[in-house]
């Protein structure tokens, strides 16, 4: 608790926290990353020499769902940021409860769509298609991991009682991570799925 | 957790080996990063000699082709990645926060972080060559060169794993550095007073943060090739080697900003202070830094200008290559600007600033005579291209760096470097530097090829390259020189004082080696040069400064405290990268040990309670 008032009374050139500017200054990095991965991808859409394409087994209904469900978490995380504002210790605990298990049941329909793309035929090495597309919402998925375990991690110092006004960053960074990674994932959801979810074969394309 | 964090109770002592693994200094962490990357400089430095003693003679049969490959491997890849890039990460740990006027970094543990994954990602790459499975497929390690069918050893995967292990250091030191530089100036000291090396370090720091997530995806690409049956490189499933050049190059050419930015900013330092004059046109040196900062993120393909890119895309990375020329030529113009008129002191530290700038011409000219992509056909892959980067990164880079350490090194030792020593390491090393890179221009327009083991006697190119042999001989009595120096300067150098050599900045206003906390009041400045303008207001008041800022008791002042956990996240994390090369179940171990180093160091205050205060 020490080191959290501590923070609050730091003084800085600019007025902004240092632990905030990192964060976003991260997140920065992280956009590259993600960039990278969609530059892969669009790289090489329509270019895999053999199936399953896109049209073959991406299921735009079922995704809607748990990206429904990750927007939701983002709902509760803003609920867990300003529960601690308001020092409201039962909802603390239920919101950041209830962001994490939202974030579990993405993570959930992420593993039953990769199994199901697995018995579908498409692995890392089947194609490009299977290649890029494991890769990037692989490491999405990761991301998303990531954050349920540091959510977690918040829950077990909210069990204690130890969160409240004085500790609103401490909240306040996870939603920052939080965010960004759902952010992500609306890009790679219109990107991967809304558009280049009904890809047919190298043909289709033009120029392809 | 709390029970986590009390399992071995936090260190409390700076002494020993114990005081360094778990220091959170920034003077310490620079003097361990200089001291690291100095002997990677060592290390590849006699890889050079090498391939120097092979490519000597025609027809030589010194070395086999298989190890010379992994020779010219290595050597370019511990020079960029563990030579040049913590030699500034030295600079930035030790000048950066004595320069704005703070009391250490925004995240001490994190640099102390970014440090042990240096040197275990270091170690990583190295460990093949105990395994004798070395990396060999140069240092930007082309596809399809790399897949599996030409490379089946593991030293692809040693490499690419070792530079993702280095990546993360890196970044993490950046976000470090971008907090630090715009979060912690001293009052007064505004963003247009910030001396130059502090803006070059933050113009870098930006291009790492966003360079280096770039090359991490190209790398995971290249390891789930190599490891996981994917083709993103393999033409066979589709993929296009080309793409792998597309993303070391956005990486690769900020990279090259970053390996030439920090030594800009140490000339940027010396040049007035051994001038006696401020920088001539300081805002313009700053905005140059920031335009060549954006503009090396448009000229990558440069790099790719024989891949068949379609006469647009030559076009426009023509002009925008010669382009980047003119923030660069701007510098080279105000540094000109800064020694005119001025009264200049020929002390060591400004002969390699000098040297700095004459040999980076050189190397700059050759540049805009690539950028031309008709003249680059006839360049790509020749020895032009190897005399080119030796002199913007030899007499460029290194050579700001050593001026930074003979510059700085009274103030991290209390110590002088030997003058006339100094001086002849200078010479030495200049000399030496352009009889070894000097005729590679010419042995290149002549058709030399890069990266080849040898060459027949027919070519002519025989004599060119004895000479440059002979020039590595005299560039080795330089670096021999160095070290003779610098061992000798440890043992009993002259004490420098606080202010050798009556330096404009901030670091120089108090005791070398500074305190632990560095400033014992945190100063205030009005303006740009301010220790200058503190010294002669004093002497114009009669009153000259005569020493250092008088020294307080630690334990009046809030210091970060030692912490373990930096290194034990940092073993962590090498594992990770290690168990992907060995066994997953070391890499599950590497996670989990990553997870608790996190959770402790979560749950541990920045400073422990029960030290000083």
């Amino acid at each position: 608790m020490a080191h959290a008032a501590e923070h609050a009374i730091e003084e800085t050139t600019t007025g902004l926290n240092h632990r905030k500017m990192l964060m976003w200054v991260f997140l920065g990095s992280d956009c590259m990353f993600f960039a990278a991965l969609v530059a892969t991808y669009m790289v090489y859409r329509g270019q895999s020499l053999t199936g399953p394409y896109p049209i073959d087994i991406i299921d735009v209904p079922i995704t809607t769902i748990s990206t429904f469900v990750l927007l939701c978490s983002s709902f509760a995380m803003v609920q867990a940021l300003s529960a601690t504002n308001r020092d409201d210790q039962r909802g603390i605990r239920i919101w950041l409860l209830a962001t994490a298990i939202l974030g579990a049941i993405f993570i959930g329909f992420q593993i039953y769509e990769f199994n199901h793309f697995k018995n579908a035929g498409l692995t890392l090495g089947t194609n490009l298609f299977g290649a890029t597309f494991f890769t990037l919402t692989g490491f999405h998925g990761a991301h998303v991991t990531v954050g349920i375990i540091w959510l977690l991690g918040m829950l077990v110092v909210a069990m204690k009682g130890r969160l409240g006004p004085a500790s609103s960053l401490d909240v306040e960074l996870v939603g920052l991570y939080w965010h960004f990674v759902d952010i992500v994932w609306i890009i790679i959801f219109t990107l991967l799925y809304l558009i280049a979810g009904f890809d047919t074969g190298p043909a289709a394309l033009p120029g392809g | 957790m709390v029970s986590i964090t009390g399992v071995i109770a936090r260190p409390t002592s700076y002494s020993g080996l114990w005081g360094w693994i778990t220091t959170v200094d920034h003077k310490r962490i620079g003097v361990l990063y200089g001291v690291t990357a100095f002997i990677m400089f060592l290390i590849a430095g006699l890889e050079a000699g090498a391939i120097r003693a092979q490519l000597a003679q025609p027809d030589n049969t010194l070395i086999g082709p298989g190890t010379f490959n992994r020779l010219f491997t290595m050597h370019a890849t511990a020079m960029v990645f563990m030579v040049i890039m913590p030699l500034s990460a030295s600079f930035f740990n030790f000048v950066v926060p004595l320069a704005i006027g703070a009391r250490d970094v925004a995240f001490p543990r994190l640099n102390a972080f970014s440090y042990w994954v240096f040197l275990f990602g270091t170690l990583l790459m190295h460990a093949s060559v105990l395994v004798g499975q070395v990396p060999d497929a140069g240092w930007f390690s082309y596809a399809n060169l790399t897949s599996t069918t030409y490379s089946p050893n593991d030293g692809l995967d040693f490499w690419a794993l070792g530079l993702l292990v280095l990546g993360v250091s890196s970044v993490a030191a950046a976000l470090n550095f971008m907090v630090t530089i715009i979060n912690m100036r001293c009052p007064g000291m505004t963003m247009m007073r910030m001396p130059v090396f502090i803006w070059m370090t933050l113009i870098t720091s930006i291009l790492l943060v966003l360079a280096f997530p770039v090359i991490t995806v190209g790398l995971v690409e290249l390891v789930l090739d190599r490891n996981f049956g994917t083709h993103f490189f393999d033409t066979s499933g589709g993929g296009d080697p080309i793409l792998w050049q597309h993303l070391f190059w956005v990486f690769g050419h900020p990279e090259v900003y970053i390996l030439i930015l920090p030594p800009m900013g140490v000339v940027s330092e010396i040049l007035p202070t051994f001038s006696r004059k401020p920088l001539f046109g300081y805002p313009v040196v700053v905005f140059s830094g920031i335009v060549i900062g954006f503009m090396s993120w448009a000229v990558w393909s440069h790099h790719m200008f024989t891949t068949g890119m379609g006469p647009t895309a030559l076009t426009v990375f023509t002009i925008t290559t010669m382009l980047i020329a003119v923030p660069t030529g701007v510098k080279i113009f105000n540094w000109i600007g800064t020694m005119w008129g001025g009264s200049i002191d020929l002390k060591t530290p400004m002969l390699f600033a000098i040297g700095f700038i004459s040999l980076f011409i050189i190397g700059g000219l050759s540049g805009v005579s690539h950028a031309v992509a008709p003249s680059d056909f006839q360049q790509q892959d020749t020895y032009y291209i190897v005399a080119h980067i030796h002199y913007v990164l030899f007499g460029g880079s290194i050579f700001g760096i050593f001026a930074g350490i003979y510059y700085w090194f009274p103030k991290m030792t209390g110590r002088m470097l030997g003058e006339g020593m100094g001086k002849a390491n200078f010479w030495f090393t200049f000399a030496g530097m352009n009889i070894t890179f000097f005729p590679m221009h010419f042995v290149g327009m002549n058709g030399m090829p890069r990266r080849i083991y040898t060459y027949g006697e027919e070519f002519g190119w025989g004599w060119l390259n004895s000479l440059s042999s002979l020039g590595y001989v005299v560039l080795f009595i330089g670096m021999l020189l160095f070290v003779i120096n610098l061992i000798q300067s440890l043992r009993n150098g002259r004490p420098s004082g606080h202010d050798p050599w009556d330096a404009p900045t901030l670091e120089w206003s108090i005791s070398s080696p500074p305190p632990v906390y560095n400033f014992a009041e945190i100063p205030r400045v009005e303006g740009r040069d301010p220790y200058w303008t503190t010294k002669r207001r004093a002497e114009a008041a009669g009153q000259p400064v005569a020493g250092p800022e008088a020294p307080v008791d630690v334990s009046t002042i809030h210091m970060p405290s030692p912490s373990y956990w930096p290194a034990f996240a940092a073993v962590g994390v090498v594992l990770i990268a290690a168990g992907l090369l060995t066994h997953y179940g070391l890499s599950l171990v590497g996670g989990l040990i990553a997870l608790l180093g996190t959770i402790g160091w979560s749950n541990e205050p920045a400073t422990a309670p029960q030290s000083h205060h």
